[in-house]
């Protein structure tokens, strides 16, 4: 095979990086792969695996330490310039300008790019269809959705045909139904223009739908090769227990993810899905003396990925410890009260009559597409937003008005990183706590416990600011539990988080809701929906569905699609109800 | 009651935390208020120390030339030019070369002698009505000691009315004096007010301000908590352009400490509590920032600090009555200066609550019921 037929060549790459406090960190430990031209390859690898490294090599934004790279035939260390004119790089936080519009945007990207008027007018229309972003030309940047501004911000870097595609987390905070358009449009310019893709990503059923998948670790490639090559290693592993003894799925879940022997344990529609590290005829797992039921199932990618990271990394993960205090849960009483909430900004309707009731112990989520009223419903809950109609109770109180020991009850973790990012570890846990009014002993206590049990000794001095994106999201959890809240919010806390995070993540808040504390998620995975007791489903401000994640996907049941994953039962739920408006609106 | 003081204290701890935390930006709270209080001690100052002017002296007598050795004795007049005509003083003055011309008219001397009106003519830029007027103004000075001097050597009697001037609190009329003790309100106001505003804007753009109303904290202890720290820093930053303004400038304190102590505690409440309402206004940084800037200038422009106010027209004399930096001025001069006592700085004082007790309580408010 001829170089030129590869989009990229990396051999033996190495790339250091020193922080801020001396430590050295090596992202790339010698990588070496290669890149067939025309093909979509996906990079995927828990956080710190040196995806976006690799990328930014790629790009010629950085320069590695030893190895050769080639892209498209040329030398990224010798040509730069060469490389960066025949491809686009769409980093994880794309620069849009959110005051200019949306063409304004495209204009500008033009113009940086040279890009010729007759070319404009031959490849904007097309970037406006592909994108359906049309509607939008004279929007500001910075009033899209989430899903929208990726969508921009491919068109931008879309402008002036490149040989090659490089997307960094791309669908990272997009819902579903965006991220489905988004990936049809990456597989049309590959089917259509030839063009080659690498794109990282963390979610992997986005991984099992390219043509290639690499999988990383550790500045190394662990696997790769065509996503049902790597599915297929997981073949006679995997499992579905469906009597669960009357356990909930999630927390029995949770006690089989602790086994030893088990790569994988999740919840999939009430019942629990077991990965096993090795192959076998028939599971065998016991909890408390009973044998459980289980039949082999069909491996999926997901199943493969977590073998092979088990393999590799140590128990570590598993280590999850009850977080909560011990309090009992009923599991009858209403802790949060929500009648016909309505909130309206000028004459958009964000809320528009949304009722629903969460009980204590119970954990409860906020599912919809971006825009939908989650964040907005959220904020009134906590009390940072008052509500044009209808009533709400949380604890008892509505939060806006209620005094200092309403909101005492409820821990809050917000989406995006929002504790000092100037203070430490340490002096963020002390802020938290002193405000919550602990003092003394207690105080200490709850702050080493808490630093022991989210695993933040390390780092302790570093401004809490420069801390890795998934230490970060501890820390805030830390922060929300020092004051044992008996009502937890939790706002996207997973966006942009590795499976192997987020099933430790959800280990804790299995293990928070066990010992009574409620908690409210609102969330862009469809599978976390699975972890929740009920969710309820919101688009355009109006309530779709609500009830536990069988009955969700029962609603979206067909008769070709007799086992539909939470992904499609929500998509198929969202769109059947926009068929409708479209319907009583024509 | 106790557990809302500790809420107050830990936030007053974490203001300082995080103001104080960074080398950097504990140097940038005192260095550039001293720094700025040189520049302006050094710049800004309407003493002229040397006056260049062109003479025309068209009666060419003794009397006339005597009259000028003493102007030019005096170190400050430097002649750049000696004309024949007036109509050659045009092109010095049109090119900055010179800001005055003196002309000794025809019959100086034989008038000045016969007792008549004898005619100096001053001609002076008016572009530059400040420098002018001071040059003319030593000039005006300098040609009436000259006079006198000469009519009583001349055995003549001495002009019937004679003024002299003398001035208080500051005798030599340095602009220096007047500047220097004003500028102890002026530079923490614009520290204190920006630090405020943006401590809150930068905690509403971070997300950590959601956190903050999350929590058992009430607007009033938040609010509390910020204004506190950023009177520290403002106390500290006054005290440093007081130590350069006692022992660099040497400038004497005439009043007791007490009394501007208090006068400052006082201002600085009502400039943060103007920092903490433009502050609920914004929603980021830099509408922060926009805002403060478009208070501070209309502030120190109506303060007092380069023109007194009590000659802007009637509309603008009210408006400075919201102006924190107006009373601070005043009560920083006087009792600095004057060594003016407590009770005289009583009205300044009530002002400054007032201000104070308007603008905290409505951004406390603001704080919470600000929509987004």
């Amino acid at each position: 095979m001829s170089a030129s037929e590869m989009a990229l060549v990396a051999k033996d790459v190495r790339k250091t990086f020193t922080r801020n406090t001396g430590e050295r960190i090596e992202a790339l430990a010698g990588i070496s792969l290669q890149v067939r031209s025309g093909t979509l390859t996906a990079l995927v690898g828990p956080d710190g695996a040196g995806k976006t490294t690799l990328l930014r090599l790629a790009s010629g934004l950085v320069l590695p330490d030893s190895g050769s790279l080639e892209v498209i035939g040329k030398d990224v260390a010798s040509h730069p310039q060469d490389v960066q004119n025949r491809i686009s790089y769409m980093p994880q936080r794309f620069g849009l300008y959110e005051d200019l519009s949306v063409q304004e945007n495209l204009d500008l990207y033009a113009d940086l790019h040279d890009v010729t008027r007759e070319r404009r007018q031959e490849v904007y229309p097309r970037l406006f269809e592909m994108t359906q972003l049309g509607r939008f030309k004279d929007r500001p940047a910075g009033k899209l959705s989430g899903g929208m501004k990726q969508k921009l911000g491919l068109a931008c870097t879309l402008v002036r045909s490149p040989k090659l595609l490089l997307l960094d987390e791309p669908t990272v905070g997009v819902d579903p139904l965006s991220r489905r358009e988004l990936w049809e449009i990456v597989f049309k310019l590959v089917r259509e223009e030839k063009l080659s893709v690498i794109v990282s990503t963390s979610y992997l059923d986005e991984a099992e739908r390219c043509e290639r998948a690499v999988l990383m670790h550790a500045g190394q490639v662990l696997d790769e090769g065509k996503p049902d090559e790597i599915t297929a290693r997981a073949e006679g592993c995997c499992f579905l227990v469906s009597d669960l003894n009357g356990a909930s799925a999630r927390s029995l879940q949770a006690r089989i993810f602790s086994l030893p022997g088990i790569a994988d344990a999740v919840p999939e529609a009430g019942r629990v899905r077991v990965v096993s590290k090795s192959a076998t005829q028939e599971l065998s797992v016991e909890l408390d003396g009973v044998r459980l039921q289980a039949e082999a199932v069909k491996p999926r990618f997901e199943d493969a990925f977590m073998i092979l990271f088990d393999r590799i990394m140590s128990d570590q993960r598993r280590a999850a410890d009850p977080l909560g205090s011990n309090q009992t849960s009923n599991g009858t009483e209403t802790v949060i009260e929500v009648r016909d909430l309505v909130r309206t900004f000028g004459d958009f309707t964000a809320v528009d009559h949304v009722s629903f009731d969460v009980r204590r112990g119970e954990v409860y989520g906020l599912l919809g597409p971006n825009g939908a009223g989650k964040s907005t419903t959220f904020k009134m809950l906590c009390g940072l937003l008052p509500a044009t109609g209808g009533t709400l109770k949380v604890a008892g109180a509505n939060l806006l008005t209620a005094g200092a020991k309403a909101r005492q009850k409820l821990g809050y973790v917000a989406q995006k990183f929002s504790l000092y990012g100037q203070l430490t570890i340490d002096e963020n846990l002390e802020f938290f706590a002193s405000a919550y009014g602990l003092r003394g002993n207690d105080k200490k206590d709850r702050i080493r416990t808490l630093k022991q049990q989210l695993e933040l000794d390390q780092f302790s001095g570093l401004p809490s600011g420069q801390l890795p994106g998934g230490f970060k999201q501890r820390l805030a959890l830390a922060a929300a539990l020092l004051h044992r809240p008996e009502i937890l919010f939790l706002d996207e806390a997973t966006s942009g988080a590795d499976p192997l995070a987020r099933r430790q993540f959800w280990g804790r808040i299995t293990a928070l809701s066990e010992s009574g504390v409620t908690i409210i998620v609102t969330t862009h995975f469809m599978e976390e929906a699975e972890y929740c007791d009920r969710i309820i489903i919101l688009d355009a401000g109006k309530n779709l569905a609500e009830g536990t994640p069988v009955d969700i996907r029962a609603l979206a049941e067909t008769n070709d699609d007799a086992a539909p994953t939470m992904d499609q039962a929500f998509i198929a739920i969202v769109e059947k109800e926009r068929g409708k408006r479209k319907e009583t609106a024509g | 009651m106790l557990a809302s003081l500790f809420r107050v204290l830990t936030l007053i701890r974490k203001e300082l935390l995080v103001i104080l935390k960074d080398p950097k930006s504990r140097a940038s709270l005192v260095l550039p208020p001293i720094l700025q209080c040189l520049i302006f001690g050094y710049a800004a100052t309407y003493d002229l120390n040397t006056v260049p002017y062109a003479l025309v002296d068209l009666d060419r007598s003794a009397t006339s030339r005597e009259l000028i050795s003493k102007l030019e004795g005096s170190g400050i007049f430097q002649r750049q030019g000696t004309l024949v005509q007036v109509e050659q003083a045009a092109s010095l003055l049109n090119n900055q070369k010179i800001v005055l011309v003196i002309v000794v008219e025809r019959e100086f001397e034989r008038q000045l002698a016969s007792g008549g009106p004898a005619a100096v003519q001053l001609i002076a830029d008016g572009r530059n009505s400040n420098t002018s007027g001071v040059a003319q103004g030593y000039a005006n000075s300098i040609i009436a000691d000259f006079t006198t001097e000469w009519r009583s050597r001349q055995g003549l009697p001495a002009p019937g009315v004679q003024v002299t001037t003398r001035s208080w609190f500051n005798p030599q009329l340095e602009t220096r004096w007047t500047m220097i003790p004003s500028l102890v309100g002026t530079i923490t106001m614009m520290m204190t007010m920006m630090l405020t505003a943006m401590s809150v804007a930068r905690e509403r753009e971070e997300g950590t301000f959601d956190q903050l109303l999350v929590a058992p904290f009430t607007p009033t202890e938040i609010m509390i908590g910020k204004a506190i720290p950023s009177m520290i820093v403002g106390i500290v930053q006054a005290s440093a352009i007081l130590l350069v303004a006692l022992f660099w400038f040497q400038i004497p304190f005439a009043g007791s400490f007490l009394t501007l102590y208090v006068g400052l505690a006082l201002f600085l409440a009502a400039a943060i509590g103007f920092g903490l309402f433009l502050s609920s206004l914004a929603a980021n940084m830099q509408q922060a920032m926009i805002l403060c800037f478009m208070f501070l200038m209309p502030f120190m422009l109506l303060s007092g600090l380069m023109s007194p106010t009590d000659n802007m027209p009637e509309a603008l004399q009210y408006a400075t009555m919201i102006n924190p930096l107006k009373y601070a001025i005043s009560i920083t001069r006087q009792v600095y200066l004057e060594g003016a006592q407590f009770t005289e700085m009583l009205p300044d004082m009530i002002a400054l609550i007032v201000i104070a007790a308007v603008t905290m309580p409505i951004s406390a408010w603001m704080f919470r019921h600000r929509l987004n």
